[in-house]
C-alpha cells in the first residue's frame, strides 16, 4: 500500500496517530501529521483504514495496490 | 423536541426524520427553517465540504437561542472561523493537544481520580457524584494544563452553566459573557506580569508580546478552552456512570477488566451512545451546494443531529441503541467532523478513559441513590447531562 497526506489540510487532530501509531506521528510544534512510514507492510492495512475513515479533515489517501 | 423514550435516548421523533425525511427542514426558535442532517454519512459529507461555513457572524447562521447568538456576538473564536484563518489559529495552540502530549499527563490524571475516588470514600453517602468527581476531574486538568487558578471554579462553573443555557435570554447571556471575558482578560495583564509555564502563560510571551494573537484575540480563546474542557467530559462521566448502571453486565465486565483496552473501547461506545452535544453542530451554506438532488441553497442554515448520527444502523453494526462497550465506535461524530473536530478530543479521551477504568473497580457496588427518572437532565441545555447525580455504595 501507498500513503499520502495532504499536509496543508491537516488540522492536526491525531486521529491517525490513535489508529496507527507506527505509521503517524504528529509535528510537535502545530500537531501536522508527519508520516513515519509511507509503505507499510500489509498486516498494518486495517489500521491505515481506519486512519482513513477516522481523519475528520480527509487529507489521508490510501492506494491499496500501490 | 423531548426526549419521550428514555432520559438518555434521543426523541423519537428525530428517528422517525432519519428514517422517513433524513435531510429536511426544521423550524428553530426564531421561526428560521435550516435543515437538518439526521444520518451519519450526509453529516460526514456535508461538515467536510468546504462550501458549508462555520460563521457565526453570517445573518441567516441557524442559532440555537436568542442568548446563545448573544453569546457568540462577543465571543468568536477560531470555531467560528473557516479556512484557511481557522487552521492558522488552531495550530498555534495545537501543540498541547496532539496525542503523545495528552498521553504523557495520563499518570496525573490517574492521581486527580484516585485522589478524588479517596475523598469519596472517606465521606458520607449518598454524594453528588457531579460535584465529587464529574465536575472536579475535567476542572483540575483543563485549569492546570491552561494556567487558571482551580480556586476561581465558583466564578466560571456558574458562568459556563449560563452561557450553555438555551433559556437564558440575550442579556443574561450577554453579561455572562462580559463577566467571563473580564475574569480571563485579567488573567492575561497576570501572566504578562509574571509568565507561567502553561498554555496561558506560553500564548502570552509567545503571541502577545511578538503580535501573533490580540489580548481579545487570547481572552476569547482561553475563555472557549476553559468551558468546552470542563463542561462536556464532566456530562459524560455523569451520564456515563448512568448508562453503565443501567448496563449491569457490561459494568461487569468492565470491572473485571484490568487492561486498558477496554476502558478506551468504553469511553468511544459511550462518546458514541450519550452524544451529550445533542442541540446539533450548526453551519451555514456559502455556497450553492447539489446533495444528492437536495439543492441546498447559499445562506442556508443547516444543523447536524450528530445524536441521532450516532445512533443510525446504517452506520453501527447491531443495535445502536443499546451500549455495548466491545462494539468498533470509533468513527462516532461526538467530537464533530470535519476541520473543526473538537480540538481537545485527546484530553477528553483520556480523562474519561481514566475515570471509567476506574471508578467502578474501586467502587464496585457503587449505584444511583435516586431512580435514575427522578433525575433532572439538561434538557435546556446544548450540552446534555444532569445537575447532580446522587449515589450509594
Amino acid at each position: 500500500m501507498k500513503i499520502t497526506v495532504d499536509f496543508e489540510q491537516c488540522i492536526g487532530s491525531g486521529q491517525c496517530v490513535v489508529s496507527a501509531d507506527a505509521v503517524f506521528d504528529q509535528d510537535d510544534e502545530d500537531g501536522r501529521v508527519v508520516v513515519l512510514d509511507a509503505s507499510p507492510p500489509d498486516d498494518l492495512l486495517e489500521d491505515v483504514r481506519e486512519a482513513v475513515r477516522v481523519c475528520p479533515a480527509r487529507v489521508i489517501h490510501l492506494d491499496e495496490q500501490g | 423536541m423531548q426526549r419521550d423514550r428514555h432520559p438518555l435516548d434521543p426523541p423519537s421523533e428525530l428517528c422517525r426524520i432519519q428514517n422517513e425525511d433524513p435531510i429536511s427542514r426544521v423550524t428553530l426558535w426564531d421561526g428560521s427553517t435550516p435543515w437538518l442532517i439526521t444520518r451519519f454519512d450526509d453529516i460526514r459529507a456535508l461538515l467536510t465540504d468546504p462550501r458549508v461555513s462555520a460563521d457565526t457572524m453570517n445573518p441567516t447562521f441557524p442559532h440555537m437561542s436568542e442568548g446563545m447568538k448573544a453569546r457568540q456576538m462577543k465571543g468568536k473564536t477560531f470555531i467560528n472561523t473557516d479556512e484557511p484563518e481557522h487552521g492558522q489559529v488552531r495550530r498555534k495552540i495545537n501543540a498541547d493537544f496532539t496525542v503523545k502530549r495528552v498521553e504523557r499527563l495520563r499518570p496525573q490524571v490517574q492521581a486527580i481520580v484516585d485522589g478524588l475516588i479517596d475523598d469519596m470514600l472517606a465521606g458520607p453517602k449518598p454524594v453528588d457524584l457531579v460535584a465529587a468527581l464529574a465536575l472536579p476531574v475535567p476542572s483540575l486538568v483543563i485549569c492546570e494544563l491552561l494556567g487558571v487558578p482551580y480556586d476561581d471554579r465558583a466564578l466560571f462553573h456558574e458562568l459556563s452553566v449560563t452561557l450553555n443555557d438555551g433559556k437564558a435570554t440575550a442579556e443574561e447571556s450577554a453579561a455572562a459573557m462580559d463577566r467571563m471575558l473580564a475574569y480571563i482578560g485579567d488573567l492575561v495583564d497576570r501572566k504578562d506580569a509574571e509568565p507561567t509555564d502553561d498554555l496561558l502563560g506560553r500564548l502570552v510571551v509567545e503571541q502577545l508580546r511578538t503580535g501573533g494573537m490580540s489580548r481579545e484575540e487570547i481572552t476569547k480563546m482561553v475563555r472557549l478552552l476553559l468551558v468546552a474542557g470542563h463542561d462536556t467530559t464532566a456530562n459524560m462521566i455523569a451520564l456515563g456512570t448512568i448508562a453503565l448502571l443501567e448496563n449491569p453486565d457490561q459494568l461487569a465486565a468492565l470491572q473485571g477488566e484490568t487492561d486498558i483496552a477496554l476502558a478506551r473501547s468504553t469511553t468511544e461506545e459511550l462518546l458514541r451512545y450519550l452524544t451529550v452535544t445533542h442541540s446539533g453542530r450548526r453551519r451555514v451554506a456559502a455556497e450553492d451546494i447539489d446533495y444528492q438532488g437536495t439543492l441546498i441553497r447559499k445562506g442556508d442554515g443547516l444543523v447536524f443531529a450528530a445524536d441521532i448520527g450516532n445512533r443510525d444502523p446504517r452506520a453501527f453494526e447491531g443495535d445502536p441503541d443499546a451500549v455495548e462497550l466491545t462494539r468498533d465506535a470509533r468513527s462516532h461524530i461526538a467530537f464533530g467532523f470535519g476541520v473543526h473536530q473538537c480540538l481537545g478530543q485527546s484530553l477528553a479521551r483520556l480523562e474519561l478513559q481514566v475515570v471509567y477504568g476506574t471508578l467502578y473497580r474501586r467502587i464496585p457496588t457503587l449505584a444511583l441513590a435516586v431512580p435514575m427518572t427522578e433525575l433532572e437532565y439538561k434538557s435546556e441545555l446544548s450540552v446534555y447531562g444532569v445537575y447532580e447525580l446522587p449515589v450509594t455504595w
